[in-house]
């Protein structure tokens, strides 16, 4: 009995702490508080965009964390390590140093040559301070969590299916797609889902990059700090809020998601 | 036919210096041997999920020591079996009839075959994460038959079966034998196994190979 109550109740710390924060929140804002955040152009236009936004950078993040994990996971390459190592440096930078190498980037001058000047006025696609950068921003954070995730679900299929595969007549890429991909389709959704939250809560490097244009690169954790700075903090709190129940939404709906056939 | 010529295989610490042997079209051999002596490994060499260093690996007359596993046609049932989780048996047993583009009636006809021979018909269309031990060796067995392959590789397939199910597999792996002829090299600690399913016996010691009867 005394080693539940001591784990409970440590474990209980955490969970209140949250449980206070949000109720707190609750408290000090009104329904009327919610009206007014809803009603702004400005605001549906930062929700709008980030669910669009959260959304691109969390499918591009399973895109490339898919082949990147299934690589570490599954084979010993020259510099396996050092790829290792990069991988993770996104998740350990400070945000706002993250979004200054992505200025920096996108801005260094090589020999007369920019890669935002070429993108803008070459191909006519530009990123810095649009909605790309946004979504690069976020992108660069989320991909890395997604990585992880998926080479941990690579790390947990057992290789001896592909293997038995390609003695059946898979040629690799057959045994990948046929037998390694369906069983790792839980963990595809847990990478979907990581992404997705880690770019619903990005916001150092969106500020760098993108910027914070009412209307254009406006994302919710952009507008709590917008809101903030012209002191409308019952607008900040509501939006916060709408966060809070936007992530709870996104999150519930993938965990059923990921629950369902395979369970 | 399995023949292998002087086959070394390095793999770290371990080594197999020169093995070879033949196994004539038809036969049924059991490759015995302590654990750690390289049986799984040798295996994996006729299959090709290892590269061999040196010799030579020789199904039916051809060498095929630098094809890729795909092309070999082996059958291959490792000790864990490694079905796969997310299909039906029914699947399995079509899996690579389906990737040698054979029409939906031709796989039919093959699945159904299959599941007569090895009394699985009515586990067609379960998943294999509800098969028991048995059952799920039955599976492997007709997945790496399903192809008629020219060899048929089995690492160690009833260790996990209790006895009642092992006479039992002793008893179908035999007239699976017979009713396929095909070419057969089982991985067995059990000489009682070997007595009741091989004509030809090969052991490992310390890397060699040697033929016991």
């Amino acid at each position: 009995m005394p080693f539940f109550l001591v784990m409970g109740g440590v474990s209980s710390c955490f969970i209140l702490l949250i449980v206070l924060m949000l109720a707190a929140d609750v408290m000090f804002t009104s329904v009327g508080d919610f009206k007014t955040a809803l009603i702004k152009p400005e605001i549906q236009a930062a929700l709008k965009l980030t669910m669009l936004t959260c959304t691109a950078s969390a499918i591009l993040s399973l895109w490339v964390a898919i082949p990147l994990g299934y690589l570490l996971s599954r084979f010993r390459f020259p510099g396996r390590w050092i790829v290792d190592t990069l991988v993770d440096i996104p998740i350990v930078l400070p945000p706002l140093v993250l979004g200054l190498s992505l200025l920096i980037l996108f801005h260094l001058p090589i020999y007369g040559w920019e890669l935002e000047r070429w993108l803008r006025d070459d191909i006519g696609f530009g990123v810095t301070y649009r909605w790309p950068a946004v979504v690069l921003a976020q992108f660069s954070v989320a991909c890395a969590f997604a990585v992880r995730t998926m080479r941990v679900t690579f790390d947990q299929i057992d290789p001896r299916a592909e293997d038995v595969a390609r003695t059946l007549g898979c040629s690799r890429a057959q045994a990948f797609f046929k037998v390694a991909l369906p069983q790792a389709s839980r963990g595809m959704i847990a990478a979907t889902t990581v992404a997705w939250a880690r770019s619903l809560g990005e916001f150092g490097p969106i500020l760098v990059f993108a910027g914070a244009t009412r209307m254009r690169t406006e994302v919710l954790s952009t507008t709590v700090f917008l809101e903030l700075s012209v002191g409308e903090l019952n607008a900040a709190v509501a939006v916060s809020l709408i966060m809070v129940v936007i992530a709870v939404i996104v999150l519930v709906l993938l965990r059923i998601l990921g629950a369902g056939p395979s369970q | 036919m399995i023949q292998l010529i002087d086959v070394t295989i390095l793999a770290g610490q371990f080594a197999l210096q020169n093995v070879s042997f033949e196994i004539p079209s038809g036969r049924y051999a059991a490759l015995m041997g302590r654990t750690g002596q390289g049986k799984t490994t040798l295996l994996e060499a006729i299959c090709g999920l290892r590269k061999v260093t040196s010799g030579k690996v020789i199904i039916d007359g051809v060498d095929v020591t630098d094809w890729s596993p795909s092309d070999r046609e082996v059958g291959y049932v490792p000790q864990d079996l490694a079905l796969f989780p997310t299909l039906t048996v029914r699947e399995h047993l079509a899996f690579a009839l389906r990737l040698r583009k054979q029409t939906s009636l031709q796989i039919r006809i093959r699945t159904d075959e299959l599941a007569e021979l090895l009394h699985i018909t009515s586990l067609l269309d379960r998943h294999v994460k509800h098969l028991s031990g048995g059952e799920s060796q039955r599976v492997a067995l007709g997945r790496a038959l399903s192809f008629r392959p020219a060899v048929l590789l089995l690492d160690e397939p009833l260790s996990a079966l209790d006895e009642a199910t092992r006479k039992e597999m002793h008893g179908l792996l035999k007239q699976v034998q017979q009713s396929t002829q095909v070419t057969t090299l089982h991985i067995t600690h059990s000489t009682e196994e070997a007595d009741a399913l091989a004509d030809c016996r090969f052991s490992i010691e310390s890397g060699q190979m040697q033929t016991t009867d």
